[in-house]
Parts: structure tokens; C-alpha cells; sequence
């Protein structure tokens, strides 16, 4: 048996060059890194446009001198416009959504931990996927330069040279429409108002090019699990991560081309004169749209929502399984309910492809579909709330170890429950005539698709940064930012449910003009000083993984004692991952505090008869090599 | 050993549990070998990657053109503006092209099978020209409705018909590049098994691809034709 | 740590359930028919909500105080779950949240799937970037003709009415919905340019208007009085501020108002908006 685990396969020699090593990698470890380094760079431009949209929501009309500086014609005399607030919140949203909780999750940690995890020297197509990694770096660059096509006038103006729907320089930093985009204000150019000339075509050409990066990368993903799965690892022996990574690569597959044809639809209204989207006899800004007929507003709201929920479960899927992952590891027991798990993370995938018309209740489509969708929206609560009942009967009786990892989990299911939970007063259709676009929507997905799928890949960072790295990041630090971060997402996000309670709409620029909003400006005040203390403590994490990469306490190869077959390899892992060795597996992914069994946990790769200690010299009880409590 | 391999599917074969397995010395990838242990029974069919890996890209093109075609219909009946136009009649030499092309695709991927490399290059070669044959009619159509005045933004009918043939078109031509480079590939030596695998494997995933893009085309037209 | 976190969750799960205990940031007062409806089944939900969320953050609160690592040499309960545990609460979760489901449409087909009851006031409202024109039809209740080609903000003819047309001669087009009460009230929703959204917090209703569509809503409101309308799907630069008033008059009141010409409608209405004050918040 012990011969079988050690065959020795073809292995590609690793390249030297820098380039080749570095930059367009085939190996999909770097790929991983790079697509962490990528949200990385991203959460912080979206993070701090969240903080200046808090600060014009706090303190309207406030000089900000360093404002004026910045973007003269966006914020003149430093003051931000209400224009200029709105592209915030289109960037928010789609850095946020695309490149940061699309990403990360899966183009990072998934790229970057499924080929290992399940035995496998590299992705089925390493040349795919780095094509898809440098694919949605450019997309990333396309919409850097929305941003200064409309915030900058000399790079305005060079758009603007395009021909008429580009023209730019708006002083906005990008469109003005959401990252939802809603035609007729996505398509009819700058007539419908700032930022929504090139900075609309470069936001659709950008997430364009993102769909084709998320495609390639859902191509790989799915042939890698079905294809090169190693000796006894059979579906239901793999991790948790790779069910979610699996199941998310798979909604990518399906919801992503949907998003692409509307996207192209849209860009052939703006540049090509077409009427997909854009109905007849429009009367914008004081003069009649010509050449437009017949579009519908509607049917560009059902493709995009075709693909924004699945989008929804890509983000927090991966989240689910890292969380399942932890829990169990720092636990120091088997998952509960392992094929509960995997049928819910199923389930909640594929109930995800038919629940879209619940964004769409007040949009003006059918109220009999509405009604079907609603009671579908509802039924997504069962899966989920199987998760979190599994997650406590995972905790129920454990030894369990607070490392930082340990920590992020258990705010993840924690903030999963607060987020989740809400969408069972949100997806009532007779509800949703007060809450529909209120703060309440707002809270409700910050909660559980940002926040608790960014602490499920901050528990994801703590648990890998090891083995990806080969040195440990300081557990103080982890602490102390988990602390901060725990308490100010709940500070942040709790009272948005509270202004949606008196009827807060989004994506107001302002809130002053409005007498029945009066009551919520001290909880605005609170939620910015909150958010600022919350965006600060992010530098202790960037601090810490920078420093830890190269200072950080040198890592064994299995600092948590964990049991799945990346803790098997060196660290950081060779560039075949397990050096020319073929692993085998020989049980389940979570055998942890087996009675009997000399350790507190068998790995994946340890042989039959493991069990009573048969073979393994190794001491007894619960300490263990590197491990810090 | 490497002499008796003759298709993919025979390297692939069920792997019966406890039975000869092949072994990664061979030089062989060590995808699909004996997967599931658990149970003991498992007879396991694991197809080759390159195959898995075109089931996986149609499954995603055909939500493209599912999306596409929903927008068409939801269009087709949102405005008062429909008109649809006479197809052009080259669409039915396209038609007929591509069909004779998915047999000649066919007939080369059994050449191979059958170990006859001349064959397989030769009637590859074929599928390529009828390819290219389908586009240059395709382009013909394009140019017979131009010349008629009807443009993209003319009418949703139209900017359909014009969106449908370029998409399919471009999926078509990545078609043709793939199918570029199993010919370039035909006058290498035949070398080791791993060789002969991805060789067999592509071929077989470039066939299937074609067949889709046939299949897709089918499907394309009809709606066209019939749904106007 | 196990103990801190374990009390940590408790006092965030307290607050957020204070929160909505205490009420002090609730709705606004309920002024339609289906209003209290709407906030009746929101009580039985926001229960329901509070209860599962209380519960499973204050049994995650638990297992993590409970059972923290104590240095002892036990070790962990070795379960991988219960299939009847699982069974359990697939079924009572499936069991509560299609209820909920159910429920949660009755108010929702009580207005969208029936037409206008007969008697309802007719009112066609026509949003535009970033104000709200509401057209009366007058003493002859008939709307005058319409066309977008006729649109001419510079001329103030907002939503393009047909002069010509005999019909059109007793319209009025102000930016007040002026509403009566206790009789149904039919709005026909149309925009002129983007979507925007009809939204008055107290109504309970919200509705897109949605350019190339007009969609027929009906209400009744039972609350006289001046209420703020918001739009509520993003419209443009100036979205915060395309704000109007709904009132809600009497029934003789509005009668009279109603069967006004143009000019005097307009006077009138603005008295009116001076006579009845805002809500207190």
C-alpha cells in the first residue's frame, strides 16, 4: 500500500525564468497568489470609495480640501457632487462584487488549493488559467480606466474621440447607474447624465472581458475536480472546499454567459444604434431619443438577474467551505453531517438559477411569477439554515483551538445567520413593498454576501498563509483585527436594517431632503465613524500579511494538525505540488479525535489500519508540531 | 503496450476494482484511474479532459445563445416594431456546408481511430475548407442584406439575425483555429502514449466541438426561420 | 478567548434584537387599507427572524464558551452527525419558511392580482428625471390624448397632452398626487426617459415606472393628510431629490379640487399643501 502512494509520475520540469515563474505562471499556485494579490489591490479601491460615499453621507456639503485636489470637477471646491457620490457607488459595487468576491474566493484560494487538495500536480489546463487570471487583470484595468476616462478631462478627452456614446470627462469616476446597470439610464449614453458615456462602455467591456477570465477559470475548475482527482479520492472523500469550489465554478459556468449576452446586447444599444433594451418615444433632458423602438427595460433586468443571483452564491459558497473546512480542523472534529453539507452547498447552487425574479418584484414583470419566485426565494432558507444547524453540531462537543482562522469561521457563521436570515422578510413579495430598495436590501446583502464571504476568505488567508508562504502570520495581530472587524461590521451593517425600517432608499446622494428620514441621521453618523474605525483596522491585516510574509515564524508543513492532502506536501508546496509522488487516499476528509487512534487526527494519505495506531510511531494525546493555542 | 493503444476510449476503459490497472510509470496522465475505492465494485468510466473539458465549454456556450435566443423571443414580442426580413438564400448553402462538414469531421476522427494519420490530415483538411466555405457564405448573406439596406439597427429582427451569425461565427472560426492546429500537429511523429492520448483526445474534442457548432447553426436557423 | 467570543456574540445578538424590540426606528404610521396588513405580516416574520436568529447566535455563543480548549487530554466527541437531526430540522425549517412564504403573498395578491375595484379614481402619473407629474382627467373623467411627440418640458407640457383633443381640455398635470380618502385610487405608472420608482413610505406600496410600459396599481388609503413621495430606483445625479407629496383629502375637498381647470387646480393645490402638515417623525 505504502508502495502504491509513492509511484512516481511525469513531472514537468519548474521554469526559471522570472517571467515564466512569476508573471505568466502556468503554475497554479502563483496563479493563486496573483488573483489574491488582484483583490488585494481591488478591496482597497473599493474600500475607500466606500468611505468617502460614508463621509458625503455623514457630512454633506463639507469642504474637503484634498477633494478639491483629487478630482477637481467631481467634488469642486471639495465638495462632492451628488453625480460623483452615485459612480461611488457604481465602483463600490462592481470592484466589490467582481473583482474582489469573485476573485479572491475562488480564483484565489480555489486556484489555488483544489488541485491540491484533491491529489493533482496542476490544473487540467494550466494554460487556461493563466489566460483567464491575465483576462480578468486586464478587465480590472478596463475599469481603472472608466475611472479616469470620466474623472480625468485629458483622458476624457481622448475617449471622447471615439464618436458620440464615449463622450467622457464627466468628473464622475465612472458611470452613475449601479453596478446593476438598468437601462434606459445604462444605454442612452450622456444625455441620461454624467459618467454615462465611456465610463458605461467601459464598464460593460470591462465586465465583458471578466465573464470570458470567470469562464476559462469555471472550464478548469470543473474538468480539474472530474478529471484529476487522485487514487481513492472519490467525490464524497473530498474536502468541503472543493464541494463549494465546485459547485461555485459551476454556477460561474452557466450564469456568466447570460451576463455576457446582455452585456453585449447593451453595448450594440449604446455604440450601434440597436433597440434591444431602449423603448420608443423617450423624452430625456428636454428632447426626444431618436431611432430608438420597441426595447425592453425588463428583459436586460432578467438576464442581468439571471446571472446576479448565482453571482450572489459565488461569492459565499467558497466562504461556506473554507468556514466547514476550519471549523472542523480547529474544532478537532468531523464535519457534521458531511453529506448534508454537500447536498445543501448543491442545493443552494442550483435553487440559486431559479430565484432571480426576487430582485425584479417591484420592477413591473408579472405578479403571478413574482409570487413563484418568492416562494422559491424562501426555500433557499432550507439548504442554508441546514449549513448553520450543521456548523453548531460541528462545534457541539469539540476541543476547540481560537486561532485567528478558528475566529473568522465563527464570525462567518455567525454574520452568515445575521445576513441570511433577513432574506426571509426580503423575499416576501407583500414585504417588499416597503423594503424593496431600502437600507434594509442593503444591510441584508452587505451582511451576507460582503461581509461574511470576506471573513470566510480572512479565515481562509489565516489557515493557508503557511502553507502558500511558508511562515506564519502573527496570531496577535490576526486577533486584534478580527476583534475590531467583528464588532465594526456589526456596528456598520445592524443599523442599516434600522433605516430601512423607516423606509431609507438606497443610493441617495443625500438624505436631508426628506422629512420621514429625519430620525435616521444620527445612525448614519454612527454607521460612518463605525465604518472608518472598521476600514483603518484593515491596514493591522495588510501590515501583517506583508510583514509575515517575509518575517513571519517559519511554518512546518502541518502547523494545524489538519488531516487534507495540502498539509501532506512541503512548504510552500513544489511546483508539482507533491514532488513527483502520486498521493493515495484512504479515508474521508475530516477524521479528526478518532477514539483509538494514536493522534488526534488522520491525515487523508495515511493507510487502513491508521486507526489503532498500526504503522505510526508518532505520540499520542493533542499536542502536535507547530500548533500555538 | 503503447502499440495497442488505438482510441481513447480504450485507455479510459472501466477499471475494474482490484483487476490490472495502468500504471503512471507508463508515462501515462494519471487522470481517471481508479477513482472510487470505496465499495470495492466500481466500475468507473472516466473520460479524458480534453473531452470533459469541451462538455463543460458547450455547456457555457450554450447559455450564451440560450440567453440570446430568450432575448429574442422576450423582444420578438415587447414592441410593435418586429419585421422580419426574407432570409437570404446562401444561408441554405451555409446550411448544407456545414452539415457535410460535421460528416468529413466525423470521418477524420474515425480515420484516426483507425490509425490512418494520411486519412485523418486529409479529411480534416476538408472540414477546415468546408469551415471557411461556411463563413465565406455566411459573410455573402451579410453582404446580400446590406446590399438590400438592411443594417444592425434597422430592426430588432435584423440586429438578431446579425448578432446570432457573428456569435456563431466567432465560435465557429475558434472552430477552425482548433482544427488548425490538430493539422499542424499531424506531421509530428507519432511519439510516446501520452502523445498518442492527447493527440486522440483533442481530435475527439474537437470533433464533438464541431458537431455543436453544426448542431447550434441547425438550431439557429430554425429559430430564425421559424420564429419571426 | 472561547468565553469572550461566547459573550461577544450574546451582546451584539442583544442589541440587534433591541433594536427592533424597542422600536425606535420602526415604520412610519400605516395610512392604507393593506397597510396594516403589510406590518402584520411583517410582526409574525421579523418573530419568526428573531427567534432563529437569537437562537442560533446564542447557541453559537454556547458551543463556542462550552467548548473551548481546556487543556485536558479528552478529546473531542468523534460524530460525523445524525441523520435524524438532519431530518428534523430540514423538515420544521421547510415547514416554517413555506408558511412564511405563503403568507407573505397575501397582501401582494390582494392588490396585484385584482384589477381596480369600480369606483376607483383614476390618477396617470409620469415620472421624468427627477420630478413626478401627476395627470388628472378632470370634470369629464376622460384622459385627453397623449403622445411623446408632443412632449415639451420648455412649453411645461411634461407628458406631451394633446390640446386639440376635446378630452384634453379639463386634464390638469400638477407634481402633487392628491389622492381622496377611503376610495380607491388607480394609478396608471409611466416614465418618460429611465426607471424610477413611485414610493410613499407610509402607503406601504411601491411600484417601478418603467419607460415603454404602463402599469395600472390600485390602492385605498384611509388617513388624511400630506405624505412624501420618494423615488426609489436610481434615476440619474439628482435621484435623492425627485420628491413630491401625496395628499390625501376628504372626499368633498378633493372633489372640488379635482374638477378645477388647470390654473386654479394648481392654486388650490398649493393652498392645500400648505393647510396639511407633514406627519410628525
Amino acid at each position: 500500500m505504502a508502495e502504491a502512494a509513492h509511484e512516481e509520475v511525469h513531472r514537468h520540469p519548474a521554469p526559471t525564468s522570472f517571467i515564466r515563474k512569476y508573471i505568466f505562471s502556468l503554475d497554479h499556485k502563483v496563479i493563486g497568489i496573483q488573483y489574491i494579490l488582484l483583490a488585494l489591490t481591488a478591496v482597497v479601491v473599493g474600500l475607500v470609495m466606500s468611505i468617502l460615499m460614508r463621509m458625503n453621507l455623514s457630512w454633506p456639503g463639507t469642504h474637503w480640501p484634498i477633494m478639491a485636489t483629487l478630482f477637481p470637477t467631481g467634488a469642486p471646491g471639495g465638495i462632492m457632487s451628488p453625480e460623483f457620490y452615485l459612480s461611488l457607488v457604481t465602483m463600490h459595487g462592481t470592484i466589490m462584487v467582481f473583482f474582489v468576491l469573485t476573485t479572491a474566493p475562488q480564483g484565489g484560494f480555489g486556484n489555488y488549493f483544489l488541485p491540491i487538495q484533491i491529489g493533482a500536480e496542476d490544473m487540467a489546463f494550466p494554460f487556461l488559467n493563466m489566460m483567464s487570471f491575465w483576462v480578468t487583470f486586464v478587465g480590472f484595468i478596463v475599469l481603472l480606466l472608466a475611472i479616469f476616462a470620466e474623472g480625468n478631462l485629458t483622458i476624457g478627452a481622448w475617449f471622447s474621440k471615439l464618436g458620440e456614446s464615449f463622450a467622457a470627462g464627466s468628473g464622475t469616476v465612472g458611470p452613475i447607474g449601479g453596478w446593476t446597470g438598468y437601462p434606459p439610464l445604462s444605454a442612452l449614453g450622456k444625455v441620461s447624465g454624467p459618467g454615462q458615456g465611456a465610463g458605461v462602455n467601459l464598464w460593460i467591456i470591462s465586465i465583458a472581458i471578466f465573464c470570458i477570465g470567470s469562464l476559462l477559470g469555471a472550464l478548469n475548475f470543473i474538468t480539474t475536480l472530474l478529471n484529476m482527482r487522485t487514487k481513492g479520492m472519490s467525490l464524497m472523500r473530498m474536502p468541503l472546499t472543493c464541494w463549494a469550489w465546485f459547485t461555485t465554478a459551476i454556477l460561474a459556468l452557466l450564469s456568466f454567459p447570460v451576463l455576457l449576452a446582455g452585456g453585449i446586447l447593451l453595448l450594440l444599444d449604446r455604440v450601434a444604434g440597436t433597440s434591444f433594451f431602449i423603448p420608443g418615444g423617450l423624452y430625456v433632458s428636454g428632447s426626444l431619443v431618436p431611432l430608438h423602438t420597441g426595447g425592453s427595460p425588463l428583459l436586460w433586468q432578467h438576464l442581468f438577474w439571471f446571472f446576479g443571483h448565482p453571482e450572489v452564491y459565488i461569492a459565499i459558497l467558497p466562504g461556506m467551505g473554507a468556514t466547514s473546512h476550519i471549523l472542523s480542523t480547529f474544532a478537532r472534529k468531523p464535519v457534521f453531517g458531511y453529506r448534508a453539507m454537500v447536498f445543501a452547498i448543491f442545493a443552494i447552487g442550483m435553487l440559486g438559477f431559479f430565484v432571480w425574479g426576487h430582485h425584479m418584484f417591484m420592477s413591473g414583470m408579472s405578479p403571478y411569477s413574482a409570487i413563484a419566485f418568492s416562494v422559491l426565494t424562501l426555500s433557499i432558507g432550507v439548504p442554508s439554515a441546514i449549513k448553520t444547524f450543521n456548523w453548531l453540531g460541528t462545534l457541539w462537543g469539540a476541543k476547540i483551538r481560537f486561532t485567528t482562522a478558528m475566529l473568522f469561521a465563527i464570525g462567518f457563521v455567525s454574520l452568515f445567520v445575521a445576513g441570511g436570515i433577513t432574506g426571509l422578510v426580503l423575499g416576501q413579495t407583500s414585504l417588499d413593498f416597503f423594503f424593496h430598495d431600502t437600507y434594509f436590501v442593503t444591510a441584508h446583502f452587505h451582511l451576507v454576501m460582503g461581509v461574511a464571504s470576506i471573513f470566510g476568505m480572512f479565515a481562509a488567508t489565516y489557515f493557508w498563509f503557511p502553507k502558500m508562504f511558508g511562515r506564519m502570520m502573527s496570531e496577535s495581530l490576526g486577533k486584534f483585527h478580527f476583534w475590531i472587524t467583528f464588532i465594526g461590521v456589526y456596528a456598520i451593517f445592524v443599523p442599516f436594517h434600522a433605516m430601512g425600517m423607516l423606509g431609507m432608499p438606497r443610493r441617495y446622494a443625500q438624505f436631508g431632503e426628506y422629512e420621514f428620514l429625519k430620525n435616521a441621521h444620527g445612525l448614519v453618523l454612527f454607521v460612518t465613524i463605525a465604518a472608518i474605525i472598521t476600514a483603518a483596522v484593515q491596514i493591522v491585516f495588510y501590515f501583517n500579511f506583508f510583514w509575515s510574509m517575509f518575517k513571519g515564524k517559519k511554518a512546518t508543513d502541518n502547523p494545524w494538525e489538519a488531516t487534507t492532502l495540502e498539509w501532506t506536501t512541503a512548504t510552500p508546496p513544489p511546483h508539482d505540488n507533491f514532488a513527483g509522488v502520486v498521493p493515495e487516499v484512504y479515508r474521508g476528509p475530516y477524521e479528526f479525535s478518532v477514539p483509538g487512534a494514536p493522534r488526534d487526527f488522520i491525515m487523508q494519505t495515511e493507510p487502513e489500519g491508521a486507526e489503532i495506531g498500526a504503522g505510526l510511531g508518532e505520540a499520542s494525546g493533542n499536542g502536535g508540531s507547530g500548533h500555538k493555542h | 503496450m503503447a502499440a495497442a493503444v488505438t482510441s481513447t476510449e480504450r485507455i479510459i476503459d472501466t477499471t475494474v476494482g482490484g483487476g490490472p490497472r495502468l500504471r503512471e510509470g507508463n508515462g501515462l496522465p494519471k487522470n481517471g484511474e481508479g477513482n472510487r475505492q470505496e465499495g470495492g465494485d466500481s466500475i468507473r468510466f472516466s473520460p479524458d479532459r480534453y473531452r470533459i473539458g469541451v462538455w463543460v465549454a458547450i455547456g457555457s456556450i450554450l447559455m450564451l445563445f440560450v440567453a440570446l435566443a430568450s432575448a429574442y423571443i422576450v423582444r420578438s414580442a415587447s414592441g410593435n416594431d418586429w419585421q422580419s426580413i426574407a432570409m437570404p438564400k446562401v444561408l441554405w448553402l451555409s446550411t448544407a456546408l456545414i452539415l457535410i462538414s460535421s460528416i468529413t469531421m466525423e470521418v477524420s476522427r474515425r480515420s484516426l481511430k483507425r490509425q490512418s494519420d494520411a486519412g485523418y490530415g486529409r479529411w480534416l483538411m476538408i472540414t477546415v475548407a468546408l469551415g471557411l466555405g461556411f463563413l465565406a457564405s455566411q459573410i455573402l448573406a451579410w453582404r446580400q442584406l446590406v446590399r438590400q439596406g438592411v443594417y444592425l439597427a434597422s430592426n430588432p429582427y435584423n440586429s438578431f439575425f446579425y448578432l446570432f451569425t457573428a456569435a456563431h461565427g466567432l465560435h465557429l472560426l475558434g472552430g477552425i483555429l482548433a482544427l488548425g492546429y490538430l493539422l499542424l500537429r499531424t506531421t509530428s511523429k507519432r511519439g510516446t502514449l501520452e502523445g498518442e492520448l492527447r493527440r486522440t483526445g483533442a481530435a475527439d474534442a474537437a470533433t464533438i466541438y464541431w458537431h455543436f457548432m453544426d448542431g447550434l447553426w441547425v438550431a439557429l436557423f430554425l429559430l430564425l426561420f421559424l420564429w419571426k | 478567548m472561547g468565553r469572550v467570543l461566547g459573550i461577544a456574540i450574546w451582546i451584539i445578538t442583544l442589541g440587534s434584537v433591541w433594536m427592533f424590540v424597542s422600536k425606535r426606528w420602526w415604520f412610519p404610521e400605516a395610512i392604507s387599507e393593506h397597510g396594516p396588513r403589510v406590518d402584520s405580516q411583517f410582526m409574525i416574520t421579523i418573530i419568526v427572524v428573531g427567534v432563529a436568529f437569537a437562537a442560533a447566535q446564542i447557541g453559537l455563543g454556547w458551543v463556542v464558551w462550552k467548548y473551548r480548549d481546556t487543556t485536558s487530554t479528552i478529546r473531542a466527541t468523534y460524530s460525523h452527525g445524525n441523520n435524524r437531526l438532519e431530518v428534523v430540522w430540514t423538515v420544521v425549517t421547510a415547514v416554517v419558511f413555506i408558511s412564511l412564504a405563503v403568507m407573505g403573498q397575501r397582501v401582494w395578491a390582494s392588490l396585484h392580482l385584482n384589477s381596480a375595484p369600480p369606483g376607483s379614481y383614476r390618477v396617470e402619473v409620469v415620472a421624468q428625471q427627477f420630478s413626478w407629474n401627476f395627470h388628472y382627467s378632470g370634470k369629464d373623467t376622460v384622459f385627453g390624448r397623449t403622445d411623446p411627440n408632443l412632449i415639451d418640458d420648455s412649453a411645461l407640457n411634461y407628458v406631451g397632452l394633446d390640446e386639440t383633443d376635446p378630452n384634453a381640455k379639463d386634464d390638469s398635470v400638477v407634481s402633487t398626487l392628491v389622492v381622496p380618502v377611503n376610495r380607491p385610487v388607480e394609478l396608471i405608472l409611466k416614465s418618460k426617459d429611465v426607471t424610477h420608482s413611485f414610493f410613499v413610505p407610509q402607503l406601504r406600496f411601491k411600484q417601478d415606472l418603467v419607460p415603454g410600459m404602463a402599469i395600472p396599481v390600485h390602492f385605498t388609503v384611509n388617513k388624511i393628510g400630506k405624505y412624501e413621495v420618494a423615488c426609489a430606483e436610481l434615476c440619474g445625479m439628482n435621484h435623492y431629490k425627485m420628491k413630491s407629496y401625496m395628499l390625501v383629502l376628504p372626499e368633498a375637498e378633493f372633489n372640488e379640487l379635482v374638477a378645477m381647470p388647470q390654473e386654479k387646480f394648481q392654486a388650490r393645490k398649493d393652498e392645500l399643501l400648505n393647510k396639511y402638515q407633514l406627519p410628525q417623525y
